[in-house]
């Protein structure tokens, strides 16, 4: 099992707290990592300022969570790297499904730009200030999002005959 | 004027399309375009068990399946707190390695024809089918080989399995001077691969660029050394690094990497031990062996209930990183403690590289757009999953 962590994971979030109170709203340690839970309306300055003064300079992944029913139903999870302090931490904000919007972090980490467009392509989410925010694996046309939990894992189209209703084997 | 390249030309390595507008025979916008593999991985993995999920991995990146497989086994392992045994922790280094350099091969010998050198693609393929070989008698199959299984690997050792990987680690050292007599300093292979596709470092860190890429471009970033998993730590080997950041560069640290993991490979044959155990001990998450099965009631029951209604890790999440060929390769898994995950996304190491592609071609040449594709060394099923 990897110490995925490091031993600098935890100080993070002091230093967070330090430069602005409101940045952090939960710490969570699991199994040697941290999520620092942040409010929606402070994504993106947190992300720039861990970037910017923490040296937060790798996005190495993001993804999305549905937790539907559960209100506010979709995570946000960014996956941070600090090349220079070999730390790992994960930022994560919680979206309703009521208004899926988020500031978009590709002004801070250009990288994420595909990423976010992943999720908005599959989960639905909104990215304000993406620069191309367009679906990426699935057709211009797709109609929903397909890992939102209410959308069946065999799609709406293309169902075979005898799945449908009230179908008769001959 | 607009070009449509892809997604049936063959140097695209799959079926990514790209739309080129040119001027004259320079690239002036890039706009790629993907999702003709899209096969809806992740959401089939919320609707199987975890155990269940190891055999999609396998079909993502298809030139590394065990490195997929060994990213998701992590995953799931750090969710439940295993502790894998460290017989195993070797064995998997001594898979993962082969199929590194197995996947090399595919590139070296894929981007030389690209290039127009017919005969490194036969001699690449000829050692490639040599660890294929290996892989068949490991696990029973030369690709989607589901080898490496939560808490540990599938199968013992095959009998003569030294003999076998010591013939292949005596002769792939002259067999990659051979690549390196007919290319490094060919002069076709300098004209079509020096200077061309350049990124600063700078921009290759805040594109998120990772592997072979990324050290080419002067940092030595490698997941192996900087958060070490699978015991990588005790492994004694160099991080190949270059400065031209060049496909030429590129070229040259991954063939710098066959060796380095060849040396990987001879320290984890040291290491296997001829006795041990090959699986961690977690009656309810393990199957348990055959034997036991048959003359335990105990045992019995945790077969059919792994094998029926799975195993229910805590609430709760866990990414993962390893360094596949191609870069940093993560796998993210959220449970909320049923028995099939919650969420499972993997961070596909060619879908974040192959964003670079415009920046890399505007300003090319058409030519060159051949040798960029070829050089970030792009898998399109792990790019669409």
């Amino acid at each position: 099992m990897s110490e995925s962590g490091g031993k600098n994971a935890g100080v993070v979030a002091e230093q967070l707290r330090a430069w602005n109170a409101n940045a952090v709203s939960e710490v969570i340690e699991f199994h040697g990592e941290t999520t620092i839970v942040v409010p929606r309306e402070l994504l993106r300055i947190t992300a720039e300022y861990c970037r910017a003064h923490l040296q937060f300079n790798f996005l190495s992944d993001a993804t999305s969570v549905d937790r539907f029913p559960v209100e506010p139903r979709f995570e946000l999870n960014y996956h941070l790297v600090s090349i220079p302090n070999r730390t790992k931490i994960r930022l994560r904000t919680r979206v309703s499904g009521a208004e899926p919007v988020v500031d978009s972090v590709v002004p801070v980490w250009p990288g994420a730009g595909w990423l976010e467009r992943e999720i908005f392509d599959l989960m639905g989410i909104r990215f304000n200030g993406h620069p191309d925010l367009r679906r990426i694996l699935l057709p211009d046309d797709w109609e929903g999002y397909p890992l939102r939990k209410d959308y069946p894992t065999e799609g709406y189209r293309d169902i075979p005959a005898t799945f449908l209703p009230g179908f008769k084997k001959q | 004027m607009v070009l449509n390249m892809g997604p049936q030309h063959p140097s695209t390595h799959g079926v990514l399309r790209v739309l080129l507008e040119l001027d004259g025979e320079t690239v002036v916008k890039a706009v790629p375009d993907l999702g003709y593999l899209h096969t809806g991985i992740e959401k089939s993995c919320e609707h199987k068990t975890y155990s269940q999920t190891i055999t999609l991995t396998d079909r993502m990146d298809y030139l590394n399946p065990l490195g997929n497989n060994l990213v998701y086994c992590l995953a799931v392992e750090q969710l439940l707190g295993l502790e894998v045994p460290k017989r195993a922790q070797y064995i998997r280094v001594l898979m993962v390695e082969l199929q590194r350099i197995s996947s090399h091969l595919v590139w070296l010998g894929t981007h030389a024809i690209d290039m127009g050198a017919m005969s490194v693609f036969l001699y690449c393929f000829r050692e490639r089918e040599e660890i294929l070989k290996i892989f068949e008698r490991f696990a029973g199959q030369r690709m989607m080989t589901s080898y490496i299984r939560i808490g540990g690997v599938a199968l013992e050792p095959p009998a003569g399995w030294r003999e076998m990987i010591g013939r292949f680690l005596k002769m792939m050292p002259s067999r990659v001077d051979d690549y390196e007599t007919l290319l490094t300093q060919n002069r076709i292979w300098l004209a079509r691969l020096k200077n061309v596709g350049k990124i600063e470092l700078e921009d290759a860190i805040a594109r998120s660029m990772s592997g072979p890429t990324l050290r080419a471009a002067g940092l030595a970033y490698d997941n192996r050394k900087v958060f070490p998993y699978s015991s990588y730590e005790e492994f004694d080997f160099n991080v190949p690094t270059r400065t031209d950041s060049d496909c030429y560069g590129r070229y040259m640290v991954r063939v710098a990497e066959i060796r380095e993991s060849l040396k990987i490979v001879e320290q984890a044959m040291a290491k296997i031990t001829d006795q041990g155990p090959i699986r961690t001990d977690a009656p309810g998450i393990i199957p348990p062996e055959r034997e036991k099965m048959k003359t335990e009631m105990e045992a019995l029951i945790y077969h059919f209930k792994i094998f029926t209604e799975g195993f229910s890790p805590p609430p709760g999440d866990a990414y993962v990183a390893i360094e596949s060929p191609r870069g940093e390769l993560g796998c993210y898994i959220a449970s909320d403690g049923s028995p099939k995950p919650l969420r499972c996304h993997f961070r596909a190491p060619s879908f974040v590289n192959l964003q670079a592609l415009p920046r890399i071609i505007e300003g090319q040449l058409l030519a060159d757009v051949i040798a960029c594709i070829g050089t970030i060394d792009i898998v399109l099923g792990d790019v669409d999953r």
